[in-house]
């Protein structure tokens, strides 16, 4: 069993006119609120129920979990205590982490370059909180193709997750270790969408035929499962447990009974990814040319970006990237990053007029219009921001590079001069010469110029800078007052 | 059917969507419709239903006198100098004059036939009262099956036809006083609407908003209540509607008459927002009204005349012709129990921005919706559609088609389906 576990930095209402004048994009309140809310309803409770289960069965429950660096830092604003029950899980040495990216972002269907800086930089952040550098990866909504898995390979997971598409799948079963069909070396955990939407969608309907849904009777489809078929990868969000469905339904029960009953009652066992991967032989790769993700029917990614305003939204957001990392500006990098969150791409889905109570149920935004434009507004924000940050950076460097110039131009004039004045001498000493242009170039750069050459060798970077962002800055904030 | 305008005589939606209505059940085997107007023209379109005026039923006034249906009508005998639904150029004229205390008394021409001015003028209560009297006339000498009476102004030519035939009566709602007055109602048009609610044996409602109307503030069973949707004619020849852009900024449009009704005040302080971050758009207000030199001296004031513009009452084709210039339509209307003109927008390829207080909003998709006071989403949603390419391309190419779907003929076949309740 595996646990998604994400809540985005929701933004407020950005209108136009903040445009250039108010650079915070966040509604905190309900930020905090919802995380809060969550934490009590969700994380708290379930976490301590994992904890007792793997107690309780000293070892033989095994978990894994796939945690965004936007929920961590949520967890360390709001609710530090969730990140410390967590720690206690991954102290038992029955949780497994997981690596995704670090946005919870689309990266990998754009960016290459963007996505392995954040992969990176969550897998860091999963050692620096649960000790241990992720092995098996886990990317965004389940998103994978054959390109996504090989890059990921190369990146030196041994395995990655996925959903067990039909469409991709057709006859066959997800019940067994796929491999991709570019690097046979990364090994592939399908969903098994079946049996774990059971859980998370289905398990409080009262109009599903199967309701309500016990331990009792999930393990005994569980049996069903032909004896050859080797796994059953449940994928789930977190909240399913205490937020989608909520305590009353009994979904904690339903969690607490069930490993006693897969004990007793079925041949199947507890295992992290990592063992599933280490101890199955691959059957077959799976061959995945077109993104597949784990939402909706067609398990696609119109949820993202089926509609011109979400890839409109999508490929500005990336058509920046090469200007976010060439300027160093700690803030401008972490909008970038909360502005890639996939739920922002989310709130623009239109398929909600046909499809799903889902895309609703999550949406701050009362229509997709709404929040393409806030998007955009917000979008405009950073760009001018960034545009202004980038014009400072790039007035640093022509400053440096053209002080550089000058210099090694009035090398060059003094060598000429000294070539002129002693030509029968093919060597020229220095000192001659050093002394002898103050007095040839006279009036304006004379006494500069000694100075000068110290600088070139030594401390140019550091004067160019210092003296510019003192000059531009007020400029760079004329223009984004506008 | 009694209506009070009928195209190309009209002065705003009503007349428009009993046009379009009947032309929708025209195809519908069997059914036959006489359409009753105070005054006929000559020149409306007869090729699908036969239009009647009252101003040619010849009358025999001695013997109306004494004609029972007319015992429910005697109270429209009232004076006043406030007339809602005045067409604007009427109510200009109108509140110049001061009015005159007057009785109604029943006045024919020669050949015992009344005169009507079919508009909204100062004796429209009188013209109310008398056009329900040939309505009664009307009933007795004609052969039909139900009686379809198309707001309060022929809500007593419906009872009366009622009473002179016995025939069931289907009342038709496409506003109510709530919506013309802003909430401030005129207590002799309240009554005509209650009583025809009243008497009614079916009323239809042109929104589940005006539904709610009906049902909260006239204490009318919601059992006898049905919303049916209007709908839109197709353009027919779009192109000739086509004017030629003189100007390379960006035209945003408030089309509908200038009154508390449609929110004009919250139109010029989205655009005066707008204009503090562009200036490569102008706003334009087409229509009259009330409330017209009102908003004049408010951009001017507020500094904006110069990117704002007044274009007076647009009628039929030029109100294609304006929307062939703009690049967003914004209805803000207050109270609009449905709301025909963002689908015509829409139909010409212009993305619209319609208040949630208007019927359309409850099945419209591609249109932008905003509370009516919410100027900064207004404005927001304005400045989204200008500057991001893909939101008015989304709503151009699925609104087009979301306006194609929603014809006349559905809603003609959801009123026969009323009829058919009473009629075998």
């Amino acid at each position: 069993m595996y646990f998604q576990v994400h809540q985005p930095f929701r933004f407020r209402r950005y209108r136009f006119f903040d445009i250039g004048n108010d650079h915070y994009y966040y509604d905190d309140y309900s930020n905090e609120t919802i995380l809060q809310k969550v934490a009590e309803k969700c994380y708290l409770p379930a976490n301590e129920m994992m904890l007792e289960l793997i107690e309780k069965h000293q070892g033989k429950f095994r978990v894994a979990y796939s945690m965004s660096g936007i929920a961590v830092e949520q967890f360390k604003l709001y609710a530090p205590e969730v990140l410390e029950s967590f720690k206690r899980l991954a102290d038992t040495g029955h949780v497994e982490f997981l690596s995704e990216t670090y946005s919870h972002s689309l990266a990998s269907l754009k960016d290459g370059g963007e996505f392995e800086r954040q992969v990176k930089a969550h897998r860091e952040l999963m050692r620096e909180h649960f000790g241990k550098a992720p092995k098996v990866f886990r990317n965004t909504e389940l998103i994978y193709s054959d390109d996504i898995g090989a890059r990921v390979a190369k990146m030196g997971y041994k395995a990655m997750l996925t959903e067990g598409a039909k469409h991709v799948l057709g006859w066959k079963s997800p019940n067994y270790l796929y491999c991709n069909a570019l690097n046979p070396k990364l090994k592939l955990l399908l969903k098994n969408f079946k049996l774990s939407d059971d859980i998370a969608f289905r398990f409080s309907n009262k109009g599903w035929s199967e309701y309500p849904l016990t331990a009792e009777k999930y393990v005994e489809w569980l049996n069903r499962i032909p004896k050859k078929e080797e796994v059953v990868n449940l994928f789930l969000d977190y909240e399913t447990f205490g937020e989608h469905q909520w305590k009353e339904t009994g979904i904690f029960d339903f969690l607490k009974a069930l490993p006693d009953m897969v004990f007793k009652h079925s041949p199947f066992t507890f295992s992290t990814p990592s063992e599933v991967a280490d101890n199955l032989q691959v059957i077959a790769a799976a061959n995945v040319p077109h993104a597949i993700s784990w939402a909706d029917e067609e398990r696609d990614l119109t949820a993202w970006l089926g509609n011109e305003m979400q890839q409109e939204a999508f490929n500005k957001l990336y058509s920046l990237c090469d200007k976010v990392y060439s300027v160093e500006d700690p803030a401008i990098r972490q909008d970038y990053a909360y502005l890639q969150v996939s739920d922002h791409f989310y709130y623009m889905s239109t398929k909600f007029f046909s499809d799903g109570e889902v895309h609703s149920y999550f949406n701050p935004f009362d229509t997709p219009y709404e929040a393409f434009i806030n998007y955009m507004n917000i979008l405009g924000d950073f760009e001018i921001r960034l545009n202004a940050a980038l014009k400072t950076h790039v007035d640093d460097q022509v400053a440096r590079l053209s002080k550089i110039i000058q210099e090694k131009e009035d090398q060059l004039k003094r060598l000429e001069k000294q070539l002129a004045g002693k030509k029968p001498v093919r060597i020229a000493s220095r000192k001659p010469s050093a002394a002898k242009v103050p007095i040839r170039a006279g009036g304006v750069e004379a006494g500069d110029a000694p100075q000068r050459k110290k600088a070139a060798s030594t401390g140019t970077r550091k004067t160019g800078k210092k003296s510019n962002p003192a000059k531009k800055s007020p400029s760079g904030k004329k223009s984004s007052g506008k | 059917m009694f209506g009070w305008e009928f195209p190309p005589h009209i002065s705003g939606g009503l007349g428009t969507a009993c046009y379009g209505l009947t032309k929708g059940m025209a195809s519908i085997p069997g059914l036959e419709i006489l359409f009753v107007v105070p005054k006929t023209f000559g020149d409306e379109d007869q090729r699908i239903i036969r239009i009647l005026g009252a101003d040619n039923v010849s009358m025999d006034i001695r013997k109306i006198r004494h004609r029972k249906y007319l015992k429910d009508i005697s109270f429209i005998e009232i004076d006043s100098s406030l007339v809602p639904y005045s067409s604007p150029e009427e109510y200009e004229k109108l509140v110049k004059k001061p009015q005159n205390k007057r009785k109604r008394f029943i006045e024919t021409k020669t050949g015992g036939k009344f005169s009507f001015t079919g508009g909204y003028g100062k004796n429209l209560f009188e013209e109310i009262a008398n056009y329900a009297i040939v309505a009664g006339e009307i009933a007795l000498t004609q052969d039909f099956d139900i009686i379809h009476a198309h707001d309060w102004l022929t809500f007593p030519a419906g009872v009366a036809a009622k009473r002179a035939s016995g025939k069931p009566l289907v009342i038709h709602v496409h506003a109510t006083d709530f919506d013309r007055s802003g909430g401030n109602v005129n207590p002799g048009v309240f009554e005509i609407e209650k009583m025809g609610m009243n008497l009614a044996d079916r009323i239809i409602a042109v929104s589940n908003l005006t539904r709610n109307t009906i049902i909260d503030k006239y204490g009318i069973d919601p059992a006898r209540v049905e919303t049916v949707y209007n709908a839109v004619d197709p353009i027919p020849d779009q192109e000739k509607l086509r004017l030629k852009r003189g100007i390379t900024d960006k035209v945003v449009t408030f089309l509908g008459r200038v009154t508390i009704q449609k929110g004009p005040e919250y139109f010029i302080q989205a655009a005066y927002k707008v204009l503090q971050k562009m200036d490569n758009v102008r706003f334009v207000m087409a229509g009259s009204g009330e409330l017209l030199e009102k908003m004049i001296h408010w951009t001017a004031a507020l500094g904006i005349s110069d990117r704002f513009h007044y274009t007076g009452f647009l009628r039929g084709d030029d109100v294609f012709r304006m929307f062939s210039i703009s690049d967003v339509y914004v209805m803000p209307s207050v109270s609009e129990p449905f709301g025909i003109s963002p689908l015509e927008a829409m139909q010409s390829n212009v993305p619209s921005i319609i208040s949630y207080q208007s019927g359309v909003a409850e099945i419209l998709k591609y249109a932008f919706k905003v509370d009516f006071w919410d100027v900064d989403a207004m404005a927001d949603a304005i400045y989204g559609l200008l500057n991001y390419p893909a939101l008015s391309n989304i709503f151009r190419k699925y609104g087009i088609q979301e306006v194609h779907d929603m014809k006349w003929e559905n809603s003609g076949k959801k009123v026969y389906s009323i009829y058919k309740e009473f009629v075998q």
